[in-house]
């Protein structure tokens, strides 16, 4: 499964769990806005360390954090380099 | 306390049950163990460091009244700490077996204690001298604090419950070289009856299995020994007449299943600790206790709830820390603060966790153990363990261990464990807040319990 993949696989359940309403997941969509609160972003983070093996949040050198989902997605696949 | 040996309430013999061997009562009363003559002891600061629970039990009869300090090590005790604890004991002799080695302790007389040979007749007892017991706490890092008490702190609870009818067999899971065997140790002395002791090497079940032979009548122990006893069936095999938690939360999951397992059993659990002593107890059934117990005046244990934590003033509580520049153990007015966080719900007070275990999830606080009173509720569950996992975006995140019923499955990721995390976290849903509610659960075979049979925690 791609990055991606994961990640939008993760999201959708994590929002299920918490009972949130998902907005429309395209990359332009700022996170603050898909409908995820600062916990369901922390579970997240958590899940996909789990599933991917590294969370670039604890190991990025920069601290030019995502702002829209397809930053986030970048994020992770940068970090997967 | 050798006045308290001989002469059970119906002349039955009286015993102290060890893994190996036993000795009775009514011969130690008449016959030493001890490879001194005990009238040399008067002013001696002696640590009793045995290998068994049965030598240091009989050391301290031996001992109590004939020197000036006794200090009591628990099995276990890091050899490193030991030099650190004798100095600021000023102890001057080890009492131990004939063929132990005193790792970190070599330069002490060494005093042989064999209760196997009962051989030598006692000799006349010179007056008793007011001998300070020391304490040892269970502390997770670092060298334990000494909490000095006397015969009179440590048995305060003993006298006000009085001799029971019958005869008389007690047991704890505690070893009695800790603050809650300690007591159970000796409300069998002075209290006329007879004592099962248990063994570090041993099996719980083979532990059980002995109880139930002894014939054991009243048995003590924390709720994570309780939840272990209860994955065995030795447990089965003992018709206690008294069964009590102390030493960690009693929630009403563990209050529930020991009551369904001893139904003719008075269930109760109490609040003690090495250093706020033994400050109630509470037989009705219910987790928490009554709110009337806080606040009365004029009765001889107080407590109070300042800053949300407990707080206990009473004759049973520990005098004062062993070592120059030791922090006060009580405070100006003579309350020690427990540590243990309490709420007030609907007229009955409930532990919440302590102090010092709080998991913040983004500046929000959560005490595990209140995640895992809910956890346990589930009937498949048996034990768990809640703790943080670092996260990036809220600093922590509540995660869970949980050991279900049946032990290990057979395949840890096969659909009856994924079923019973899913409804386990239904549970957590309906009775928590979000941020309280496990984002990871793991199910395990086994979660360690430490010497004194608490949880092992790690500062959250």
């Amino acid at each position: 499964m791609s990055i991606r993949s994961t990640i939008l696989t993760q999201v959708e359940q994590v929002a299920n769990e918490q009972n949130r309403k998902l907005a429309t997941l395209t990359d332009d969509v700022v996170l603050m806005d898909t409908g995820l609160d600062s916990l369901c972003f922390a579970i997240l983070v958590a899940r996909l360390e789990d599933a991917l093996g590294f969370d670039p949040f604890s190991s990025a050198d920069d601290t030019n954090y995502p702002v829209t989902m397809g930053d986030f997605i970048k994020f992770y696949e940068d970090a997967a380099q | 306390m050798l006045d308290c040996l001989s002469g059970a309430p119906d002349g039955a013999p009286r015993s102290l049950y060890g893994a190996e061997f036993t000795v009775d009562l009514n011969d130690l009363a008449l016959r030493s163990a001890l490879g001194a003559d005990p009238r040399a002891l008067r002013s001696r600061s002696l640590l009793i460091h045995t290998r068994d629970a049965l030598s240091a039990a009989v050391a301290l009869v031996e001992l109590d009244g004939a020197a000036r300090r006794i200090v009591l090590c628990p099995p276990g005790i890091a050899p490193d700490y030991l030099p650190a604890i004798a100095t600021t004991a000023e102890v001057d002799g080890v009492l131990c077996g004939a063929e132990d080695t005193l790792a970190g302790l070599e330069g002490l007389p060494k005093i042989v204690i064999d209760p196997a040979t009962l051989a030598k007749p006692r000799a006349p007892r010179a007056d008793a001298v007011p001998t300070e017991w020391i304490l040892l706490t269970s502390g997770t890092s670092g060298v334990p604090k000494l909490v000095v008490h006397t015969l009179g702190t440590l048995a305060g609870a003993i006298a006000s419950t009085g001799p029971l009818a019958g005869p008389l067999v007690w047991s704890t899971f505690y070893d009695i070289r800790r603050y809650g065997g300690l007591q159970i140790l000796l409300r069998a002395l002075i209290g006329g009856g007879s004592l099962v002791l248990t063994d570090a090497s041993e099996a719980i079940d083979e532990f059980l299995a002995r109880a139930a032979r002894a014939g054991v009548t009243h048995i003590t122990g924390t709720p994570s020994h309780w939840r272990r006893a209860l994955m065995g069936s030795a447990v089965h095999g003992l018709a206690p007449r008294y069964a009590r938690m102390s030493g960690e939360i009693a929630d009403q999951a563990i209050i529930d299943r020991l009551r369904a397992c001893y139904p003719r059993a008075r269930v109760a659990h109490a609040f003690a600790s090495t250093e706020a002593g033994v400050g109630f107890e509470v037989d009705d059934g219910l987790e928490g206790f009554p709110q009337e117990l806080v606040g009365r005046a004029g009765t001889a244990i107080e407590l109070k709830v300042e800053q949300d934590t407990l707080r206990i003033r009473s004759p049973r509580t520990g005098l004062r820390y062993l070592g120059a520049g030791a922090a006060p153990l009580q405070d100006e007015d003579g309350f020690v603060d427990t540590g243990d966080v309490v709420e007030l719900r609907g007229g009955r007070y409930y532990f919440v966790g302590r102090r010092g275990g709080i998991i913040n999830v983004g500046g929000l606080k959560v005490h595990p153990e209140e995640v895992e009173a809910v956890i346990n509720r589930h009937p498949q569950v048996r034990m768990s363990l809640v703790k943080a996992r670092k996260n990036p975006i809220t600093g922590s995140l509540v995660v869970a261990e949980v050991v279900p019923v049946s032990g290990l499955p057979e395949r840890p990721l096969g659909a009856g464990a994924e079923h019973l995390k899913t409804e386990i976290l239904d549970l957590c849903r309906a009775a928590l807040a979000p941020y309280k509610v496990p984002a990871s659960i793991r199910i395990v075979s086994a979660i360690d319990v430490t010497p004194s049979g608490k949880l092992t925690r790690v500062e959250a």
